[in-house]
């Protein structure tokens, strides 16, 4: 077949980069290689507009075993136990068909975590969807949270956290980001770097079948009205098989078989087999006739580029075939031998004893397109006064507020997920963060994962350095000391020159808030090209985090304790409303710069509570974020039998603005009137500033003279709006 | 006392019934399907998880495979068998226990604590409950909503083969907290001879109060009385 310029084009290459792609070769390439290049030229497996700002980030720390750059991050919690983990998107598939691009976004999340020798124990998910009212949201949201739960139910892995969120900037776009958290030993700990000559490359799992052809340059162009017409590159998730994958995959990595190991992700086979090679500075060579097909008459082209689920590619050692195949075949799934590697440097594709594709390693990964991409800097927009806003109750305005879809309780999401198999699980949704325990052990981990797009939106340094604080912080609030973060950098079509300034302030926010905490990036992804029709959506990095509690009885929550215990807020209160849920729910204004981030107050504050409850001198703890002081109080009581009442401040000059503000850096801490002599002290020693601000009391949530409502009821009217929808 | 767990390909709780049993004091080991005998068992745990992958109907993949056979030989000699979740729909499939097992009455999967009250515990397996104790335990599962006839229900109420049903913390049985839409709020039943208990929530799950609560170690501990 001759290739036409068109053909290049439907490939997603641009014309220079194929010229690029014949320089390499020294000639024109054939249909199955130009597929091949495509796949792996993409950006969503070349990270070509983005490698060079990511190379800035804090990546390194004492705990840091692996940083990006393989399957999952890798980190130390003590003895000899690892953790690894890592956040990906799955957002145009799940757009075209949110059932199974969901399902099958957690699948992939899983397998990068098994691959490297881990179990996984637990889940998260940070999804996205459009404005409330637009005609597909009810179903996306319907499909989306059906598939993540499928799949991770069936599998048996627990969903422990996650965040649920709606704004029309995702009216055409939704995110579907999940993470998966897995704990190996650390002596054993499988990574994809091939080593040595002659090895067996073998192919386990699901049979190829022709889904999910091209769905990486799928999700590397942006939608068009016709991109319900993309249905079949997105592809078909199996969890039963992977379940078996996992356990067969965990069984074999007891002892020394494998050499390297890499599940075959986006652009399936084809970035798999150069991934191996290409880390082991090896050639590989592939007998496509081999490749076990599901469906009849599969050309190269379409075994190469499938992305069919549950499948990997493993090097063993010599010797190791038998053993490793009677586990496979134990478990039901394929086994097969289809290549081996070799001192070329090249990838050769064979196919009926006829070579039908040859291409330097190096061509395909190291030496794909990089772009310094052009981009402009966001203004810090002005603090606006707001007057002349028409005057609300501050009852009606907490219960707008607790009642609206992104502040409701998120029962009927999270209920639809299975968070207690593995018998691990210490706190689920609903808290700061999850507990899980480590099996068998004391101590555990908590993870939690974390946006704030409008914050970004607004200014995207600053939104870029809040979202690792406010991750942090909830690590912090339950007792845990904050390890290392995952990220997954959700952005439009970074050709604009906005859109790419967006990315680069984000990321440089991000940098400067994890040197700062100490809180290295061990693993992530990138997606680009959120948007339709040139709109794009607004810059969405989430932040996935993990930390360790050494000790699980020094876990807390953010549940009220005790009638008569003081409630202290510790963290200044600047009264700052620009940006906040507040204006947003009340007003419907989003002007204004996003809340100040003072980095050394951050930690100090940080620090200190985590004192506070190693000292076990506070009852419960929960951070004060989106929608303000009055919120997180009222988040306080719906896991309690008490409520609160609060003592307006004497000097209050704007009471809207000190309860909803949303000035960072704050935590309310219950605590013993007793113990209030003890925490003075220690604030007071490490300068962090605090106010009393109420006390827990029985059956009612009351500020006083200004409202007092039962507390049942404020939790009634939060758990409305999903069961309305 | 001996237990043997039952592993099929897709069982997902099969670790965490190992460990209730273990840390409870019971010596067991884990049957693969695959196995054409099982080991001298005093009791025999089908765990919760998607056997097969639930494909076709949940659990009648399961309920046809060589290890049942055995499992079902062993049930008639009276052998105590605990069907949890998944395990109580490969029951059912195995006719070992009448009635069906519907999807949940939303349509949904359900993953969340729910109240039960101990309404017969004049029987193996829950003599160390006090009657009509109110448990909170975890359900999981798309498919909850038990289902039989007029004749056996009555016959489920009338021989007292009914030993847990839905309930709100007070312990008030009604539609309302009724999770999956089960007849008459059953959430387990047994055979006539009450060795064999079919049961959706998962006391394995709550014995720990670390985790959850200790509400499910009765279950297993009545055994060993």
């Amino acid at each position: 077949m001759k290739i036409t310029n068109a053909i290049v084009e439907k490939h997603g290459l641009k014309l220079e980069e194929y010229s690029k792609i014949k320089k390499l070769l020294n000639r024109e390439p054939n249909f199955l290689e130009l597929g091949v290049f495509s796949a792996m030229w993409n950006e969503h497996c070349s990270y070509k507009s983005s490698r060079i700002h990511l190379k800035n980030l804090h990546t390194s720390g004492k705990q840091v075993i692996q940083g990006p750059g393989e399957n999952a991050g890798v980190i130390d919690i003590g003895d000899d136990d690892a953790i690894i983990f890592k956040i990906e998107s799955h957002n145009h598939p799940s757009y075209i068909e949110p059932y199974q691009g969901a399902a099958t976004g957690v699948g992939g999340i899983l397998r990068d975590v098994f691959t490297m020798g881990a179990r996984p124990i637990a889940l998260l998910n940070s999804i996205h969807f459009g404005s409330v009212d637009h005609p597909k949201t009810k179903s996306l949201l319907n499909g989306v949270v059906s598939g993540i739960g499928g799949y991770g139910n069936c599998i048996g892995i627990p969903t422990v956290a996650g965040e649920t969120k709606f704004n029309s900037t995702y009216n055409e776009n939704i995110l579907v980001n999940t993470m998966a958290v897995g704990h190996a030993k650390k002596d054993k700990i499988f990574y994809s770097k091939a080593k040595g000559l002659n090895k067996s490359v073998v192919y386990v799992g699901s049979k190829t079948g022709r889904d999910g052809i091209h769905g990486a340059s799928m999700a590397s162009a942006e939608f068009d009205e016709n991109s319900e017409d993309k249905k079949p590159t997105v592809q078909v998730g199996d969890p039963f098989t992977e379940k078996l994958l996992m356990e067969a995959c965990l069984e074999l990595m007891q002892d020394n078989s494998i050499i390297s190991i890499q599940d075959m992700g986006a652009a399936g086979l084809t970035s798999s087999s150069i991934e191996m090679a290409s880390k082991g500075d090896l050639g590989m060579e592939l007998f496509l006739d081999k490749v076990p097909c599901r469906e009849e008459k599969m050309t190269p082209y379409e075994m190469m580029l499938s992305e069919s689920q549950e499948r990997m590619l493993i090097i063993l050692e010599d010797g190791k075939e038998t053993k490793a195949k009677k586990i496979f075949e134990k478990w039901d799934l394929d086994f097969v031998v289809i290549g081996k590697t070799t001192n070329t440097n090249n990838l050769t594709l064979k196919f009926g004893n006829k070579v039908v594709g040859e291409m330097p390693i190096d061509a395909l990964a190291s030496k794909a397109p990089l772009y310094d991409r052009e981009w402009t800097k966001t203004k810090l927009p002005k603090k606006k006064k707001i007057n002349n806003l028409k005057k609300i109750k501050l009852e009606d305005a907490l219960l707008k507020i607790l009642s609206s879809p992104n502040q409701s309780n998120k029962n009927w999401v999270t209920d639809q997920f299975d968070q207690m198999v593995m018998a691990d699980t210490i706190q689920k949704s609903g808290s700061d963060a999850a507990i899980i325990r480590i099996h068998k052990k004391d101590k555990a981990i908590a993870i939690t994962v974390d946006s704030s797009a409008n914050y970004c939106k607004a200014h995207p340094y600053t939104g870029g350095k809040q979202i690792v604080c406010e991750n942090w912080r909830n690590l912090i609030s339950v007792g845990a000391k904050p390890i290392a973060i995952t990220n997954c950098l959700n952005f439009g079509n970074p050709e604009n020159h906005q859109v790419m300034g967006e990315f680069v302030e984000c990321l440089l926010g991000i940098k400067e808030a994890c040197e700062f905490l100490d809180y290295p990036v061990v693993s992530g992804n990138v997606s680009f090209y959120n948007g339709t029709n040139k709109k794009n959506i607004h810059p969405t990095p989430v932040i996935g985090g993990v930390g360790l509690i050494t000790n699980i009885n020094n876990r807390i929550d953010r549940n009220l304790k005790e009638d008569g215990n003081i409630i202290l807020q510790i963290g200044k209160n600047f009264g700052q409303l620009s940006q906040s849920i507040f204006l947003q729910e009340i007003y419907s204004t989003t002007d204004g710069p996003p809340p100040e981030i003072n980095l050394s107050n951050e930690k100090n504050n940080g620090l200190t509570v985590s004192k506070l409850i190693n000292d076990k001198l506070v009852l419960s703890v929960h951070d004060v974020s989106s929608g303000g002081l009055l919120i997180a109080l009222a988040e306080m009581t719906f896991g309690s039998l008490y409520g609160v009442k609060i003592n307006k401040s004497k000097n209050l000059s704007n009471l809207m603005e000190y309860f909803f503000s949303e000035d960072q850096g704050r935590y309310l801490v219950e605590v013993e009137p007793d113990n209030l002599k003890k925490i003075n002290k220690i604030l007071d020693e490490n300068n962090v500033f605090s106010e009393i601000i109420g006390t827990v009391q029985k059956n009612y949530f009351e500020v006083s003279g200004e409202l007092k409502i039962k507390k049942n009821e404020l939790y009634r009217i939060n758990n409305t709006w999903y069961n309305n929808y | 006392m001996n237990s043997s767990v039952i592993v099929f390909p897709g069982s997902n709780c099969d670790r965490d019934v190992a460990v209730a049993l273990e840390k409870l004091q019971f010596n067991n080991k884990m049957v693969w399907h695959k196995d054409m005998s099982l080991p001298k068992s005093d009791l025999i745990v089908i765990p919760g998880g998607f056997s097969y992958g639930d494909y076709l109907r949940s659990g009648a993949i399961a309920g046809k495979s060589n290890i049942l056979n055995e499992v079902i030989k062993a049930a008639n000699d009276g052998c105590l068998v605990l069907g949890i979740c998944n395990g109580f729909q490969i029951l059912t499939e195995t006719g070992l226990l009448k009635g069906v097992l519907l999807r949940n009455k939303n349509l949904k999967f359900l993953g969340k604590d729910v109240h039960i009250k101990a309404i017969n515990t004049d029987n193996k397996f829950c003599n160390k409950y006090k009657k009509n104790q109110i448990l909170k335990l975890n359900i999981a599962h798309n498919e909850g909503n038990y289902f039989t006839s007029k004749d056996h229900l009555k016959e489920l109420e009338d021989k007292s083969l009914i030993p847990f049903k839905y309930c709100d913390e007070n312990g008030n049985i009604n539609e309302q907290n009724n999770p999956n839409g089960s007849l008459a709020g059953i959430a387990g039943i047994f055979n006539d001879k009450k060795n064999i208990l079919g049961l959706m929530p998962h006391p394995e799950r709550m014995i720990d109060p670390i985790i959850s609560n200790n509400d499910g170690v009765n279950l297993f501990t009545s055994l060993l009385n």
